[in-house]
């Protein structure tokens, strides 16, 4: 067979049941993405004969003697000649994407849109998911928005200016982790267990291991012993170690008993089908209060220990405190409000699926290239899972497509390097869809009861929390989550009579781990609700209630327990973003509810995090004058759509006077030295951020020192300009000052560390107006504001885009999703078919305001702002349903179907 | 996604040539549900895209509707002007879950043989009088009513031999008033619940298809337009409060009340136009 593909021809023969979007990827054509593998996500759009398709539902033989176009051929589709294609360009104006992995099938659609379409996008892109901008940059791009600016030498900060990544991502060049084909690429599949809890007596591999292709099974008899936790953080010992890289006892079902390798995805399917396990049936728990009871099955026979607390009665962790008096404060409430709210388990859903590579190079040293937020984290892991020493093992990643927390866990590196390290063979590990629904990690559910008293006056004169998070199978972020969620949805308010109890629960479940703000989200839902009831009793409006009870600079911070004392008001905006909301929906602007019978209500809430996560947070930048007298920069931090390498490459510029195109990034990659906590903890800009512009004052005085002496001027009068160094008035170009030193032998390079301490504390408050049908139970949200403090807001234009993003799956967690599993413990909801993510349709435009703030720790006066745009957002959604319906909803989703119901009583 | 399991596929051009049916077979027609989850059962595809089928023909008697007809090519159809009723064509297509780049692979055969509740090209086919025409393995024909043809969730008259050949819509269908209703839990999601009202003015007579609420497709002919009691009660007759379909997509007693509320704004809307 032969077929043209962006118009040139492919004599080769795909395989008989081969969708296109492999067959194209075979060819080298990269650009086309794997997002759900199943039409939904629209990641592998491509045209075939100018028609776009789901290139992963099209049977590939079909494509013989028709035009395909990928993304890497749309500059060209049309004769267009090679420059980018004008929906390109419009992508790349308006920085209409963060990740990136959605974004070539984004733009094949978007340019395949007549007028008709691009005037009821929700419609027209309905087959086109993005978990990460919330779809208005996307909006942006296709009416034709121009959001980038270019900034001043030395004047980054503060400007619009665009991703380094973007001419690259727009065009399909970006690679991401499986954009790569190393020559002898083995394929792994994961058996998993159809048993919520089971031993394994034994497993025949014979008929595996005798379908042609197959190279190798590994099982428990082939892992080492060591026992870890998936979860990463910079302290070893954070998290539970309960995990083994393959187990004997399975725990959930969808858990991996044994890897198949071979020579193709399709004889490793086959493999793991062949497989002949006897399964001793072992009684199992799902639910986390009949899994903290005595007599439940134990799912973990081991010793209780720093991060585990009572294994033999499911206890992973648990947490008390408290201040006052709660049951005087409550004596003395005038009104008091007492709810138990839950929030179910939600997926990450990033679209690219967890991955990796792994091989043994030449040197004898492990290289793993993953889709991860943490590479030093997971290098420093997998040697001491494997007896490695850290030097023979390397962690990278180049462009990650979204992770939002799900990365900070090793669940594909540690069994891709068991069989690399055996076979000694590039190793490839690809989760599908339907894994990272059953068998990656999910949000904690949580089950929080609450207790708010209030006095007449306005005083908020007691709080009660307790809280039960369901972590699943294994513990990894258990602990650190619930102590999360224990604190700063309460330490935000003053308030003399607190207490607060929280336990996480082993169950057979699939694990939850950490998810974009990490525990937070679920306790403030809760809290946030319960804080607008209570107002409501007392006749107060709830944004006032909340400006006279929140915690004000100078005020201790006590959650379940007060702050450690290295959190500290670096800033406090939490009073301007209350006041911008406030005024935002006061306004009376946005949408009209659909008819009159619509009813319509508003809602508030408020959140504040720690800019860092405790127990420190590390990273180094290094920054070299090249010979071509630009800057290279290595950073350990990811770029996973989080933005972060447009920033540093902003503070850089700044530290150094020059533009950020004369900074080279290099990132993500533990051979590039130093060390880097990960990108998780929303620490992306404020630690590696401030790395970063240590690095760059240091270099900065470094090169102004060199060019005094070597000059010999005085070192107040030389003067670092964009690409020079003015000495009195000679101008020495960089480019000569690096040959100069060249010669000297000296290397005009320097280093910046962050530790992550102190740290401070940022804040976000959201409004909604909403209209609830009387009779569907539908919702419609008229206007959405969110005022955050980021302290002082380095990319205008990226920070609002993570606030939008932040809102939109928030939303999805509010209005859609929920990770169901069923009474056998089997999760029900696999496939973005059954687990709705926001659609463009579904996401209304939120208004970003900014507080005027600086910060004393951040890099240039910036807070973290990644994760909490997320957490207000349900709760005040309920808010303003409540105040629309009248009544209060006390689980998650807010959907029709659940609401219609209540409204009708 | 690929079908590791597939090693043969059979591409015939003529009635002829198609293969005796064995067990690991599967009808290739757009292939959007075969290609979106693993098949590990079959061996074989046999491609019915070969066979040449002309896709759409309109004439007097009315329109035929081949089951590989694209679903992009029907929304497009330019249809003669006194058939009303083809607005449903439109409002059907956008009931899909699915965006319009599956409309140019996914075929009106294959949604109907799919056999989903939320069936758009089912709701839309069934409210019009559709009639399948099934080709069995001995060469002969036989003709279903599509209200009869699917039997409930993932689940048709159809032999695993059999296969659809066509849908006809008569053209007295075409003429009739319609009125539309649809919702989903999300703005743009599945059908939780999909009804068609259909009023042919000189007769009078008033039918209600009820489909994605219910297992299968459930119709209501009244000679004459009902009162809103007697529809309400017919309904809830023939539809029982556990008859109502279950799923992620819509619990049933959602279904049940938006399948009633619908009901009666159809009626309403047609009472209207019959005035």
């Amino acid at each position: 067979m032969t077929f043209q593909i962006n118009g040139k021809s492919f004599p080769d023969t795909p395989k008989a049941g081969q969708c296109l979007r492999t067959f194209l990827r075979q060819l080298g054509w990269f650009g086309v993405k794997k997002g759900c593998d199943a039409g939904d996500c629209g990641a592998c759009t491509v045209y075939l004969d100018g028609e776009p398709v789901h290139s992963c539902l099209v049977p590939a033989f079909r494509a013989e003697g028709r035009e395909v176009t990928t993304i890497e051929g749309l500059a060209n589709f049309n004769g267009l000649g090679n420059e980018l294609h004008p929906m390109q360009r419009a992508f790349l104006d308006a920085q209409g994407f963060q990740c990136g992995f959605c974004t070539a099938g984004m733009i094949m659609t978007a340019a395949s849109l007549n007028q008709a379409q691009r005037a009821d996008l929700g419609a027209a892109l309905k087959g086109n998911l993005c978990r990460c901008t919330g779809y208005r940059a996307i909006d942006d791009a296709i009416a034709g928005v121009r959001n980038v600016e270019d900034a001043e030498p030395g004047a980054a900060c503060g400007h619009n200016t665009p991703a380094p990544a973007g001419p690259d991502v727009v065009t399909g060049k970006a690679r991401f982790t499986l954009d790569v084909a190393p020559e002898g690429l083995l394929h792994m599949k994961l058996a998993r267990s159809p048993h919520p809890h089971a031993r394994i007596r034994a497993i025949d591999k014979s008929e595996a291991l005798a379908v042609p292709g197959v190279q190798a099974v590994f099982t428990y008899e082939d892992a080492p012993q060591t026992l870890f936790s998936s979860a990463r953080h910079e302290v070893l010992g954070t998290d539970p170690p309960d995990t083994l890289v393959l187990d004997r006892t399975v725990r959930f079902i969808g858990q991996r008993f044994a890897a198949v390798v071979a020579d193709s995805e399709a004889a490793a399917e086959e493999g793991c089908r062949r497989l002949k396990v006897d399964y001793e049936i072992l009684p199992a728990v799902f639910d986390p209060d009949e899994a903290l009871r005595d007599g439940a099955p134990m799912i973990h026979d081991l010793d209780p220990g720093k991060a585990l607390a009572d294994p033999r009665r499911n206890l992973v962790a648990e947490v008390h405190g408290d201040v006052g008096d709660v049951e005087a404060g409550f004596a003395a409430s005038n009104a008091i409000h007492e709810g138990t709210y839950y929030v179910p388990r939600v997926q990450h859903a990033h679209l690219e699926t967890l991955c990796a590579i792994g091989w043994v190079d030449d040197d004898g040293r492990l290289n793993v290239r993953a889709s991860t937020q943490v590479p030093f984290l997971t290098r420093r892991e997998l040697a001491r899972v494997f007896g490695l020493d850290e030097t023979k093992v390397r962690v990278f990643c180049e462009r990650v497509g979204g992770g939002f927390g799900a990365k900070q866990e090793m669940l594909s590196e540690d069994v891709v390097a068991l069989a690399a390290l055996r076979l000694k063979r590039p190793v490839k590990l690809e989760f599908t869809r339907e894994e990272q629904f059953t068998a990656a990690t999910t949000r904690h559910p949580m089950r929080v009861k609450v207790k708010i008293g209030a006095k007449r006056d306005g005083t908020l004169s007691a709080m009660q929390m307790h809280v039960v998070a369901n972590t699943g199978a294994y513990g990894n972020h258990g602990g650190p989550v619930l102590h999360h969620a224990c604190s700063e949805a309460i330490s935000v308010y003053a308030c003399a009579n607190k207490k607060v109890d929280g336990y996480a629960a082993y169950t057979n479940t699939v694990p939850a781990g950490a998810f974009r703000g990490y525990g937070l989200p679920q306790t403030l839902f809760a809290v946030e609700s319960a804080i607008d009831e209570v107002a409501r009793v007392i006749g107060m409006d709830p944004l006032e209630f909340r400006r006279r009870n929140v915690v004000k600079p100078g005020q201790p911070m006590i959650g379940a327990e007060e702050s450690p004392p290295d959190v500290i008001f670096g800033s406090y905006g939490l009073d301007q973003c209350i006041d911008l909301v406030d005024a935002a929906m006061k306004r009376g602007d946005g949408d009209k509810p659909p008819s009159p019978d619509w009813l319509v209500g508003e809602g508030t809430a408020l959140t504040m995090i720690d800019t860092v996560p405790p127990g420190g947070h590390y990273s180094d930048t290094t920054i070299t004058l090249c010979a071509d007298g630009g800057y290279d920069m290595t950073v350990g931090t990811a770029e996973f759509g989080n933005g972060t390498t447009t920033v540093h490459q902003q503070v850089a510029a700044t530290a150094l006077g020059t533009e950020p195109s004369n900074i080279h990034i290099r990132q993500s990659d533990s051979d590039h030295g130093g060390h880097d906590t990960g990108a998780y903890g929303s620490t992306g800009t404020v630690i590696a951020g401030r790395a970063t512009q240590l690095a760059g004052e240091a270099l900065r005085e470094k090169l102004l020192a060199f060019a005094a002496e070597s000059s010999k001027t005085a070192r107040a009068d030389c003067a670092l300009a964009a690409d020079a160094v003015t000495c009195g008035t000679r101008r020495i170009p960089l480019a000569d000052l690096h040959s100069a030193a060249a010669s000297a032998g000296i290397d005009l390079s320097a280093t910046g560390t962050a530790n992550g301490s102190p740290r401070s504390v940022a804040f976000n408050v959201q409004g909604f107006r909403v209209a609830v049908h009387p009779v569907s139970g539908e919702i419609r949200i008229l206007k959405s504001v969110q005022a955050a403090d980021a302290g002082t807001v380095i990319n205008p234009m990226q920070c609002r885009a993570q606030v939008e993003g932040g809102v939109a799956q928030a939303l999805g967690a509010a209005m859609f999703e929920e990770v169901v599993v069923d009474d056998r413990g089997r999760v029900t909801t696999a496939s973005f078919r059954a687990y709705h993510l926001p659609a463009f349709a579904d996401i209304p435009r939120t208004e970003v305001l900014f507080a005027k703030t600086t910060d004393k720790l951040g890099p240039y006066g910036a807070k973290s702002m990644s994760e909490s745009p997320y957490n207000p957002v349900a709760a005040a959604l309920g808010n303003a349903i409540r105040d629309a319906t009248g009544v209060r909803f006390y689980r998650l989703p807010f959907k029709p179907d659940r609401i219609f119901g209540q409204i009708a009583k | 996604m690929d079908l590791n399991t597939i090693t043969e596929v059979a591409r015939p051009k003529t009635r002829e040539d198609v293969p005796t049916w064995r067990d690991g077979d599967a009808w290739l027609g757009g292939g959007t549900w075969l290609f979106s989850e693993p098949q590990n059962r079959l061996t074989r595809l046999i491609d019915i895209g070969a066979l040449g089928w002309e896709p759409l023909r309109a004439s007097a008697t009315g329109l035929e509707i081949a089951a590989t007809c694209t679903i992009a090519k029907l929304d497009a159809l330019a249809v003669p002007v006194e058939w009303i009723a083809a607005p449903l064509i439109g409002q059907c297509c956008r009931a899909f879950l699915a965006s319009f780049k599956i409309w140019n692979t996914a075929t009106v055969g294959g949604n109907l043989c799919m056999s989903l509740p939320a069936g758009p090209m089912i709701s839309l086919t069934a409210a019009l009088d559709g009639v399948c025409t099934i080709w069995s393995a001995d060469g002969s024909e036989r003709r279903v009513p599509v209200g009869d043809f699917v039997k409930g969730p993932l689940s048709n008259v159809l032999k695993a031999d059999e296969l659809l050949r066509r849908i006809d819509i008569p053209a007295a269908a075409l003429i009739r008033r319609t009125a539309f209703r649809q919702i989903s839990l999300a703005k743009v999601g599945r059908s939780a619940a999909l009804l068609i009202g259909t009023f042919d003015p000189p007769t009078g007579e008033f039918v209600l298809t009820v489909t994605a609420s219910t297992p299968r497709p459930m119709k209501f002919s009244f000679n004459n337009l009902p009162s809103g009691h007697e529809l309400r009660a017919r309904i809830e007759r023939e539809i029982p409060a556990n008859g109502y379909y279950d799923d992620i997509h819509g619990a049933p007693e959602w279904r049940r009340h938006m399948t009633l509320h619908f009901a009666e704004e159809i009626r309403n809307e047609l009472a209207e136009q019959a005035r």
